[in-house]
């Protein structure tokens, strides 16, 4: 008994630390940019007498950015740990479901029509580079079109895991293709634009792009926690789930759908962010094992938090130029998971 | 490593005669499948040798080849350009199905491709430092720097692989060779993007084999041929372990020792094909894949099947790169997932769940 009830009371250490990690680098990135705040300002800022700067850099700038990436990281690492145990796949991540590909086809195709020698194309140009919107509508569409015919295609009497992943590898590589003939046609400027937007970068940060993404994210985040048994019993296996009394086929669909919904959030803000939804959930796994109680929460918090850093050190590592936040997640992350995978 | 049933005293109640009839006969479909690829892939490299901007007749290609002459053009655009062009299209096929074949055998993992090593990335790290730092290299010598690159990306993960605590499971394996790639494949887009070289980096590795010389062939010769006859020893442990570990280690499998010989195997054959024709996505995951379908599970007739299937599954890419948009080339990684693509979706849908 004793044990129990040290591992529940250990359970609540981790989400926990992650979560005071969380505040901490918020508060200490609120100070830190191409301008300047002492605490006192911050503070000042906060307290609601504030300079005018000082308010416009941290309520227009700093904090919806902030926001911004702590959502994505955690609608990517919950997506991703949703596929790892829907495929059974550890190697599964929420690309497989095709949205990213998709949406950076989109993307593309969007840069490419908007670029400067295809004059017959005006309108779209205008459109195109006055709004941010406009790359967000066509990342969804791109990703709406690409998941659907994913699931389609791998739709035989329910979607078996393997199935699935074969075929969302196969369809992501003709995205990929395509991709790549697209980027191979354009000039250097929309090249390095369509290459910064591939590697995700948090671009449209502001508080609009904030408040569409926040009531979708926790309504999904929660609904999904209630789920956390069923992902439990759907990892063991389809015939032990089935004898477990869990509608497989349903609960699959119930659960891709979700995992499809928080990427494609995730990748209309954020871009191709990659390596999160992959890394998140093996990380959290080794701090709090696999049950998805805690799993579910604990690799929320580690994508959000991973997602703040790297947001923050993209934008400061060679300042002033930025660092797209996807490829600075890689580079943080990847020696620190390794190294998990080292002393385990 | 004492694999073979029979020959170690385990089967000894098994006739020994009535074992070779069954073996032979389950040989004969496999062999027929690989012997009618050859055919066809000899056919399609004749096409290719045929086929270009420049026309002349299966006669004048057929001299251009055996009866070599440098003051007749087009014999020389056959002998100079299309013939190493061929060969290296059908070289580069033949490592990565090799390659993606032993993966998915040795991790049991159906997504395993021969990028998941590192190997891709690790190259496309060493390319962009190449053109960030010495940009007036040629392309023999990036061609170098490009193998280079993909040794150090496998020996990291070899490396990881073997110094974690419970040695080197097929998913720790997997991980440690996605978490590095995406480290060295990022770390190269950032410096690609900070050195302003990242178009330059991305039309070579959409690659292709349009330009190999033979300098750059007789140069990867002694990885390939030295990669594929690991494959073919290395055969018959990864059958038993594609179906049951457990199972291949009670036979005496040294699990480690084969993961490390299909590790350098896997190393030594992408490297060549990656420092060739650089990024082909898809020929790797998809042969297999094929191939278990024509030949079945056993290893040694996978594993020349792959070759077979990889390598007219490139010419054939490479034909049409010529053909879809003259005179410019399609890249060939695009044609490789355009044909690979439907023929995975209809593996993927005949598979039974």
């Amino acid at each position: 008994m004793r044990v129990v009830y040290a591992l529940r009371r250990k359970s609540w250490i981790m989400p926990v630390g992650v979560l005071v990690l969380i505040v901490a680098v918020f508060l200490v990135s609120l100070h830190l940019g191409a301008v300047r705040l002492s605490m006192k300002e911050v503070w000042q800022a906060f307290s609601g007498n504030g300079s005018p700067k000082t308010d416009m850099v941290l309520y227009e700038l700093r904090l919806p950015r902030m926001l911004l990436s702590l959502m994505i990281g955690a609608c990517l690492s919950v997506a991703g740990t949703i596929m790892q145990a829907v495929t059974r796949n550890d190697i599964a991540d929420p690309g497989i479901l095709g949205i990213t590909s998709g949406a950076g086809l989109g993307v593309v195709v969007l840069i490419l029509l908007t670029s400067e020698d295809t004059k017959a194309l005006d309108t779209v140009r205008q459109w195109g580079t006055d709004s941010v919107g406009a790359s967000s509508v066509a990342a969804f569409v791109g990703g709406a079109i690409a998941a659907l015919l994913i699931y389609a295609l791998a739709w035989k009497r329910g979607i078996a895991p393997t199935r699935l992943l074969i075929v969302g590898v196969a369809v992501n590589a003709v995205l990929g293709a395509a991709i790549i003939v697209i980027q191979l046609l354009m000039d250097k400027g929309d090249f390095m634009r369509a290459a910064i937007w591939l590697s995700g970068s948090i671009w449209s940060a502001n508080w609009s792009a904030v408040l569409a993404l926040l009531p979708w994210i926790v309504l999904l985040l929660a609904v999904i926690y209630f789920k956390a048994r069923i992902l439990n019993v759907l990892r063991l296996g389809d015939e032990l789930a089935q004898s477990a009394g869990l509608s497989v086929e349903k609960e699959r669909r119930h659960l891709l759908l979700m995992a499809a919904a928080l990427t494609g959030a995730a990748v209309a803000a954020g871009g191709g962010i990659a390596f999160v939804g992959l890394l998140a959930p093996h990380i959290a796994r080794k701090l709090v094992g696999p049950k998805h109680e805690l799993l579910l929460p604990v690799s929320a918090l580690i994508g959000a938090l991973l997602l703040q850093l790297s947001d923050i050190v993209g934008k400061h590592a060679l300042a002033p130029s930025e660092i797209p936040v996807g490829l600075v997640v890689a580079i943080l992350g990847a020696p620190y998971f390794i190294f998990l995978l080292l002393r385990k | 490593m004492r694999l073979q049933p029979g020959l170690d005293g385990n089967e000894r109640s098994i006739d020994p005669a009535s074992l070779a009839v069954a073996a032979r006969s389950k040989a004969l479909r496999p062999m027929l499948v690989i012997a009618a690829g050859l055919v066809v892939l000899l056919i399609s490299c004749v096409f290719s040798l045929h086929s270009g901007n420049f026309d002349g007749s299966v006669g004048d290609t057929r001299n251009a080849v055996f009866h070599y002459q440098s003051n007749d053009s087009f014999r020389q655009i056959v002998w100079e350009l299309r013939l190493p062009r061929m060969l290296a299209a059908a070289a580069v096929g033949a490592c990565l199905a090799v390659s993606g074949a032993l993966m998915q055998g040795l991790t049991r993992n159906p997504l395993a491709d021969p990028s998941i090593l590192g190997v891709t990335q690790g190259s496309t790290l060493a390319m962009a430092l190449g053109l960030a730092f010495a940009p007036a290299l040629s392309n023999y010598s990036l061609m170098f720097i490009s193998f280079i690159g993909a040794g150090v990306g496998v020996g990291f993960v070899i490396l990881i692989g073997m110094f974690s605590r419970n040695g080197m499971t097929p998913v720790r394996l997997l991980l440690a060779g996605m978490a590095m790639g995406t480290l060295l494949g990022s770390l190269a887009t950032a410096i690609a993007i900070h050195y302003d070289v990242a178009r330059i980096l991305a039309f070579w590795f959409a690659g292709g084999v349009a330009g190999v010389s033979w300098n750059q062939l007789e140069a990867l010769l002694p990885a390939f041929v030295i990669g594929v006859v690991l494959a073919m020893l290395l055969a018959r442990s990864v059958t038993l372990i594609s179906l049951d570990e457990c199972t291949a280690q009670g036979l005496g499998a040294n699990l480690t020792l084969i993961r490390i010989g299909g590790a350098i195997a896997v190393l030594l054959l992408t490297g060549a094909a990656v420092s060739i024709a650089g990024a082909i996505s898809f020929a790797g995951l998809l042969v297999p894949h094929l191939c278990r379908k024509l030949v079945g599970y056993d290893y040694r007739y996978m594993i020349p099947g792959a070759a077979v299937f990889g390598a007219l599954l490139l010419v054939v890419c490479d034909i049409f790169t010529r053909m879809i948009y003259p005179p410019y080339e399609t890249p060939v990684s695009v044609l490789t997932a355009i044909v690979g693509a439907p023929v995975l979706l209809y593996i993927a849908r005949r598979q039974r769940s």
